[in-house]
């Protein structure tokens, strides 16, 4: 791959640079479709007819060329594709399939536009679509950014639609009828006189013709499969142990492998004795590796024994040692040289915090945790959140084995063109050398979008050069070598009058995770990064003065995207001030953002929240508390109720209630868990969660220090999906950021406790 | 050292302290038994001693006095275990990797409480960490399979 295409999700050069005349040097190849990736691999009797559609004698397989990492976009993207091209939903097989340029995601870019979701003048719908220019001249195969259904769906569709009419086509050819008799159900193309001939005895006849490049799509009345209760696919695997995770990986003769790296992340190794490793029970080889050293063993286990036996002494870390110096760094970033952007700015802010306030009375800017209000109008507060761990159940690891001067890969990937291109600089192999096989994954949340790992497992294979190589992780070389999500705080000042908010300031600094991503490939990052203030800059409230602004901190230790990433620290910086100055104002929280909100989808997404949790009727228990906070990111607004108790034992959550709008719902009891499953993610990590460094390193080694929600503790869930507008969202990442901030609400309303730092249990207890 | 996993008796050629979790994955290669923690503090490891679900990343192979069931010895795709269908029918799993442990435990559950409440449940199932969030179909799935369970 270039070198220009090593770029990550969410630089922005995209807006400015690419709008602004960039746009020409894509264009031709943007128009030029990309080459069918499946036709190297055919196999006699196979046909590739598009390069989503396999079709061999034994059946069908979508290919769906997104990460399948639990959140069932590779399930969803088949079941668009089988709608168009009529399949027998029960006899499809889905595939990831190779990695392959033609594969590029054009949705991915369109967060990290500085342009609102809400946002459809002609300038951002041109920077959308050069979103989707630049991905394709990028070559950008990547899962993330809840994405996936908003860059396949036309795709998908089209794909499917395409190879109908290839089928239909053949059909005719074979049986001589015309073309307009003929039509298609259960993946066979039906004859006037009711006989069917299978897609699967047409692939000869297939074979030679073009698929078109525009078929026509179903109208949506026509839709059997997409929006209904179909089985999402891998269901029997997951419930089975058969499904093949990276972790499963084996081949014959295959060794086994693990790694420590420096726990101060990108140091390296100050002095190491490997002697007594090596002399231990099935070890075959300790080498150093970049950063740290190898074990590899006959089995798993021996080389983690093995792995405690090296004796080591690490260089410094290159950032603050600990957390209290890393939050000092922040705190000291709300200066005029770090501010990084000001999307939002709207009204005379600083007069309207000014206004009839002598100098001392404004609040506690820049002053310690507590916040105050002020004169009973004016609030000032800080937020903050912690660095966090993504801690995917299934640890990070690779199988590699380079033989005869190439490299095979095994491994779950999130950004499979990049992770080979640097998986074959660390074998030392061409990039053409390099072949990645992508696995599913037990979890992922955004840590493989980062290729570390991989890149690694081909540095062990290099030690052993002609043996397969599996290489995992410890949890707590997981755990403690993460790119984390940032930590952050915001200060929030604010003005009520006559029951209402009026005036909103919010200042946020944090790392920017874009540029970290940048540096880690070698690039710099252009212009602002919107992942400072996602999730705060953007929110579809009008209040008459509203300003918010980004620092960038320095990077200190390296971060990367969390699911929801920017949003998951400001749904809860921008929701927590919004609700201290609702609760000054004295007014209802859903009443008030009603008033407020000016975007239609958000709007009903408010109303159907408050339907749905019965808001302002429901008598609660004594005892109870209820919170509601809103967030729209990725295009989604979601709206979220929770209701706590306070007991003896602490605060025990019990309903919470979703509404959100994905515009269409392709496979809504996959969409449900998604939104309880982000939302369960937004309020686990909230009551409990922190990554802290000491000495440079991770304190949190494992499931006991980094604690998560439990089924004990988890609430029952209520949720609504709108179908609102004429786009499609993902629903991946949306529900993650209003769970702190209703789950603080609620806090505040059972115990009168206002929450501005996360995690949750720093402060109250949880039963 | 002898030991018999699903019916099978195999002759196993380790240390007295390896984990059970370890002999099943790289030794015997039965790999529907889950890495997570190590530490006895997620339950995607979680097998059958006799009737009883222990961790096996903290059972020593020494340790072993009983048949070992693991998933795969529970069901199998053709012929799916009452826990496992409803798993299905309820499309439990997000990215699936705790589940053959949520599995172990909840058919274990069931074994000893065949129509469990909600807090029984909770109680008997909260040493198994899911990090996608899928609680409330486990749940669901559990009472569907109690009462399946029950029809016979
Ligand atoms: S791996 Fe055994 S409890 Fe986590
Ligand atoms: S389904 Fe992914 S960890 Fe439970």
């Amino acid at each position: 791959m270039p070198r220009t295409g090593r770029i990550a999700r969410r630089t922005f050069l995209v807006g400015s640079a690419l709008v602004g005349g960039g746009l020409a040097f894509g264009i031709w190849r943007y128009l030029t479709p990309g080459p069918n990736p499946l036709k190297a691999g055919l196999k006699a009797g196979q046909a590739a007819l598009t390069p989503y559609v396999l079709i061999a004698p034994g059946g069908i397989t979508v290919i769906a060329p997104r990460a399948a990492m639990g959140q069932g976009a590779q399930s969803a993207l088949a079941l668009l594709l089988a709608e168009e091209m009529d399949l027998d939903w029960d006899r499809v097989a889905v595939a990831h399939g190779p990695p392959s340029a033609t594969y590029y995601n054009g949705a991915v870019l369109a967060e990290g536009l500085p342009f609102a979701p809400t946002d459809r003048s002609t300038q951002a719908e041109l920077a959308r679509e050069a979103g989707d220019v630049l991905a394709k001249f990028l070559g950008l195969q990547i899962t993330g950014g809840s994405s996936s259904i908003p860059d396949g769906f036309d795709k998908m569709r089209r794909a499917g639609a395409a190879a109908r009419a290839v089928m239909l086509q053949a059909a005719a050819a074979r049986s001589g009828q015309p073309l307009e008799a003929l039509r298609t159900g259960a993946s066979a193309v039906i004859l006037p006189g009711g006989g069917r001939i299978p897609y699967t005895a047409l692939i000869a006849e297939a074979a030679g013709i073009d698929p078109p490049a525009d078929p026509p799509l179903k109208p949506r009345g026509d839709w059997r499969l997409i929006g209904r209760e179909v089985p999402r696919k891998g269901m029997v695997a997951r419930s089975t142990g058969t499904e093949l995770y990276g972790i499963d990986m084996v081949l014959p003769g295959m060794a086994y492998a693990t790694v420590r790296r420096a726990p101060q992340l990108g140091a390296g190794v100050d002095r190491i004795d490997m002697t007594r490793a090596r002399a231990a029970r099935g070890v075959r080889k300790v080498v150093e590796i970049p950063g740290g050293f190898a074990v590899i063993a006959d089995n798993t286990w021996r080389a983690f024994q093995a792995a405690d036996l090296v004796e080591v002494t690490w260089a410094p870390a290159a950032y603050p040692a600990t957390t209290e110096a890393m939050f000092a760094e922040v705190a000291g970033s709300f200066t005029a040289d770090r501010r990084d952007s000001r999307f939002t700015d709207v009204g005379d802010v600083d007069a309207m915090l000014r206004q009839d306030v002598p100098g001392e009375a404004r609040g506690k800017e820049g002053g310690g945790q507590e916040g105050a209000v002020q004169q009973g109008e004016l609030i000032a507060a800080e937020y903050r959140a912690p660095y966090l761990a993504h801690a995917p159940m299934e640890p990070m690891n690779a199988t590699a084995w380079l033989k005869d001067g190439h490299l095979t890969i095994w491994a779950g990937c999130q950004v499979p063109l990049y992770a080979a291109s640097a998986a074959a600089k660390a074998a030392g192999v061409p990039p053409e050398a390099v072949t990645l096989h992508v696995l599913p994954m037990g979890g992922s949340f955004g840590r493989r979008l980062e290729d570390d790992f991989i890149a690694q497992a081909a540095q062990v294979a290099r030690a052993v050069p002609g043996v397969p190589v599996k290489m995992t992780w410890s949890r707590e070389e997981d755990m403690t070598h993460d790119f984390c999500r940032p930590l952050g705080m915001a200060r929030g000042r604010g003005r009520v009058a006559r029951g209402k908010v009026v005036a909103m300031d919010l200042a946020i600094a944090a790392p920017s995770t874009t540029a970290s991503q940048m540096g880690r490939l070698g690039l710099p990052s252009v212009g602002p990064d919107t992942a400072i203030v996602a999730g705060a800059w953007d929110q579809p409230f009008a209040i008459p003065a509203r300003r918010v602004t980004g620092y960038r901190v320095p990077e200190m230790a390296p971060v990367s995207s969390w699911r929801s990433v920017g949003a998951s620290l400001n749904g809860f910086f921008h929701e927590g001030v919004m609700a201290e100055l609702i609760h000054a104002a004295g007014a209802d929280p859903l009443a008030e953002r009603l008033r407020l909100v000016d975007d239609d989808a958000s709007r009903r997404v408010l109303e159907a929240v408050g339907e749905l949790s019965a808001w302002g009727r429901a008598d609660l228990p004594k005892g109870w508390g209820r919170g509601l906070a809103f967030t729209l990111s990725f295009g989604v607004p979601v709206a979220e109720v929770v209701d706590v108790e306070a007991t003896a034992a602490g605060i025990a959550l019990r309903r919470v209630y979703i509404a959100a709008n994905l515009g269409v719902v392709v496979d809504p009891r996959n969409v449900e868990a998604q939104m309880t499953g982000g939302a369960i993610w937004g309020l686990g990590h909230a009551m409990g969660a922190e990554i802290t460094f000491d000495g440079g390193a991770i304190e949190q080694g494992n499931f006991d220090s980094y604690p998560f929600l439990r089924i004990n503790q988890c609430p029952v869930f209520h949720t609504r999906a709108l179908e609102m507008g004429d786009r499609v969202h993902g629903i991946g990442e949306p529900c993650v950021p209003p769970a702190a901030p209703a789950l603080a609400a609620a806090i505040f309303a059972a115990t009168g406790k206002r929450l501005r730092q996360m995690p949750f249990s720093k402060e109250v207890d949880f039963a | 050292m002898r030991l018999i996993v699903n019916g099978t008796t195999h002759e196993v050629d380790a240390e007295d302290r390896m984990p059970l979790l370890w002999v099943l994955r790289d030794i015997l290669g039965l790999h529907g038994t889950k890495y997570g923690c190590g530490i006895a503090q997620c339950g995607a490891c979680t097998v059958w001693l006799g009737g009883e679900a222990v961790r096996s990343c903290q059972t020593a192979l020494g340790d072993v006095d009983q048949p070992v069931t693991t998933i795969e010895g529970l069901g199998a795709p053709g012929a799916l275990h009452a826990v496992q269908q409803a798993w299905v029918t309820h499309q439990v799993a997000q990215c699936g990797y705790c589940q053959s442990g949520q599995i172990m435990q909840a058919a274990a559950l069931l074994a000893a409480t065949p129509a469990p409440t909600d807090s029984e449940i909770d109680d008997a199932m909260q040493g198994n960490l899911c990090r996608c969030g899928t609680y409330p179909r486990i749940r669901a799935a559990i009472h569907a399979a109690a009462a399946k369970l029950k029809e016979g």
